[in-house]
């Protein structure tokens, strides 16, 4: 599903304060794995998800989705194969469009009939149903403003417009860390029922060890540009995680 | 009653240009200065054209797409020059006023003689505002018909979080030119119905008129607090009528014709400034009880 070959990333090449965040990276990903990132602070971790998304270019390297070469595709053009949330639940969504014209945007990925209706009682239905499965409530609130919804309904909403239209890779980037314990337990079990339900292959930063290990089916860690680890299946069941989180410690 | 018809009637025609700017300054929060030069470019080309022999209601559809030009130029500098949004405004503004005297090949046509869409219809005070009105009324109902669709929500929303757009595969770059020409449109068609309502055109004629729209917009966000899409564009044609009246009372009043420009900012600040003033305010008020 998702290949990426020998990939390099330099920030501020050539100057004093120039940084090598990957040399020569390479990781695959099956598709319908759900794969938990985790990594020190500064480790590579959002610029990886970048490069997938398009938002930064690899110095050098391949990235491939679905055996397309993707690597030079602008972000525009890849976010249709792609869904995104990010950390920040403001980042996501449009606060003074309604909730069903902020989902009628994730809409626009399926066709380019420009000059259609953006809602209409077929995708409103639609809308409402998807809503519904939410248990928010917001299937009621159709025509409230996103701005006036709480930083977990926002992310709700956000992850159900990166899953409408079922996308190659889901890419997830600490997309609970700003939410309280209340509104993170229900986002993670939402991304759990998503994912699951519609089988996404689906990449997701975490800080929460016990997150990692626990969801999806593999964990990678990054480390100094390179994939210090690589856990599958059971394996990730019997290792101990503060072993881990010493080590992330002195990175 | 004349002196009544005659001030709605300016009101509707600004009005075309208010809901212009409510395009880029609101919907796609852009800060576009192009609009001054776009007015006064409709009404050079509407001049031109009309001198020229062309029907004055083609005429006033020409100057709309000359308007798109314009702001396909700013949107040009700004998406793919990477030119600050204000200062691409300016760039075009500024270029338009050279250009607009290449046209007209003077600084300014009179159009007394000639056939205008006013003469069309009579040149009465009742059918001159029911021409402001109609024109006002069909454009306000097909910006509200086109920013229902996928295209124009895609643009509120390429304003109203650019990253998410970008995020969500829409070519954010295409959608602020569009809605950049939409806007100078607008401003075009609006500058064609002035030339063609006070009987000249000038290279002149558009400056201040960006701080007028917008002290429209704010005075019909003062009046009309419906946050339905409709309701907005209803709101910045009253606010435009409106700004016409307070004009109409304070010349009569006595103000100096020449005090106008700076009578209009101050307003416009004031407006512009309300929410914040109403914070300080409550924010007092909560620290006096405490
Ligand atoms: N656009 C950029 N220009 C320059 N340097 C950058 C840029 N983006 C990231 N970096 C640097 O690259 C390094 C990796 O950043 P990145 O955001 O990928 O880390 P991360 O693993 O996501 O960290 P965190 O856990 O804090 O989110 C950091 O040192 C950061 O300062
Ligand atoms: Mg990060």
């Amino acid at each position: 599903m998702l290949r990426i070959e020998n990939l390099c990333k330099t920030f501020h090449k050539n100057q004093l304060d120039e940084k090598h965040i990957f040399q020569n990276l390479n990781l695959t990903i099956d598709k319908g794995d759900f794969v938990t990132i985790i990594g020190g602070n500064g480790a590579g971790k959002s610029t990886l998800m970048n490069m997938i998304a398009g938002s930064i270019f690899p110095d050098s390297g391949k990235i491939f989705i679905d055996d397309k070469n993707v690597t030079s595709m602008p972000e525009y053009k890849r976010a249709k194969l792609i869904g995104r949330v990010f950390q920040d639940p403001l980042k996501g969504t449009a606060p003074n469009l309604t909730i069903e014209e902020n989902l009628s945007i994730a809409m626009l990925k399926n066709s380019s009939k420009n000059l259609a209706l953006a809602i209409n009682k077929q995708n409103s239905e639609f809308f409402k149903t998807k809503l519904a499965e939410l248990n928010l409530g917001l299937e009621n609130r159709l025509k409230a403003k996103v701005g006036l919804l709480s930083g977990g309904q926002r992310q709700a909403v956000t992850l159900l417009m990166a899953t409408l239209i079922k996308p190659k890779i889901l890419l997830l980037d600490e997309h609970t860390a700003a939410l309280d314990p209340k509104s993170r337990d229900k986002i993670l079990s939402l991304t759990k029922k998503i994912t699951d339900d519609e089988d996404i292959t689906t990449l997701m930063i975490t800080h929460n060890l016990e997150d990692a290990f626990s969801f999806g089916n593999r964990t990678i860690m990054l480390k100094h540009g390179k994939i210090s680890l690589d856990l599958k299946g059971e394996s990730r069941q019997t290792i101990d995680p503060s072993v881990l989180f010493d080590d992330e410690l002195t990175l | 009653m004349n002196i009544l018809i005659s001030t709605c009637s300016q009101g509707l025609i600004y009005a075309i240009l208010a809901l212009g700017l409510f395009i880029t300054f609101r919907i796609l929060n852009f800060a576009d200065m192009t609009a001054e030069g776009s007015l006064t470019l409709g009404g050079s080309v509407c001049a031109v054209l009309i001198i020229g022999g062309m029907n004055p209601i083609l005429s006033i559809l020409a100057a709309g797409l000359a308007g798109s030009l314009a702001g396909m130029v700013t949107g040009f500098f700004h998406t793919k020059l990477k030119i600050q949004a204000i200062l691409s405004g300016i760039l075009t503004m500024i270029a338009l006023y050279s250009i607009n005297i290449r046209i007209m090949g003077k600084a300014n046509l009179s159009l007394l003689s000639k056939k205008t869409i006013f003469k069309l219809v009579g040149d009465t005070q009742i059918s001159n505002f029911l021409v402001g009105l109609g024109i006002c009324a069909v454009l306000l109902l097909i910006m509200d018909l086109f920013f229902k669709t996928r295209l124009g929500v895609s643009i509120r929303a390429t304003g109203d979080n650019e990253q998410m757009m970008r995020a969500q595969g829409v070519n954010t770059d295409s959608k602020k030119i569009l809605a950049l020409m939409i806007s100078n449109f607008m401003c075009a068609v609006s500058g064609a119905l002035i030339a063609q309502s006070q009987g000249y055109s000038d290279v002149n004629m558009g400056t201040g008129t960006i701080v007028i729209a917008l002290a429209s917009v704010v005075i019909g966000e003062a009046l009309i607090r419906k946050s339905s899409f409709i309701y907005q564009l209803i709101a910045v044609v009253v606010g435009s009528i409106c700004y016409r009246f307070i004009i109409f009372l304070v010349l009569n009043l006595g103000m100096s014709p020449s005090d106008l420009k700076l009578f209009t900012a101050v307003v416009a600040a004031i407006l512009l400034s309300l929410p914040t003033i109403k914070k300080i305010v409550t924010r007092s008020v909560k620290n006096a009880k405490n």
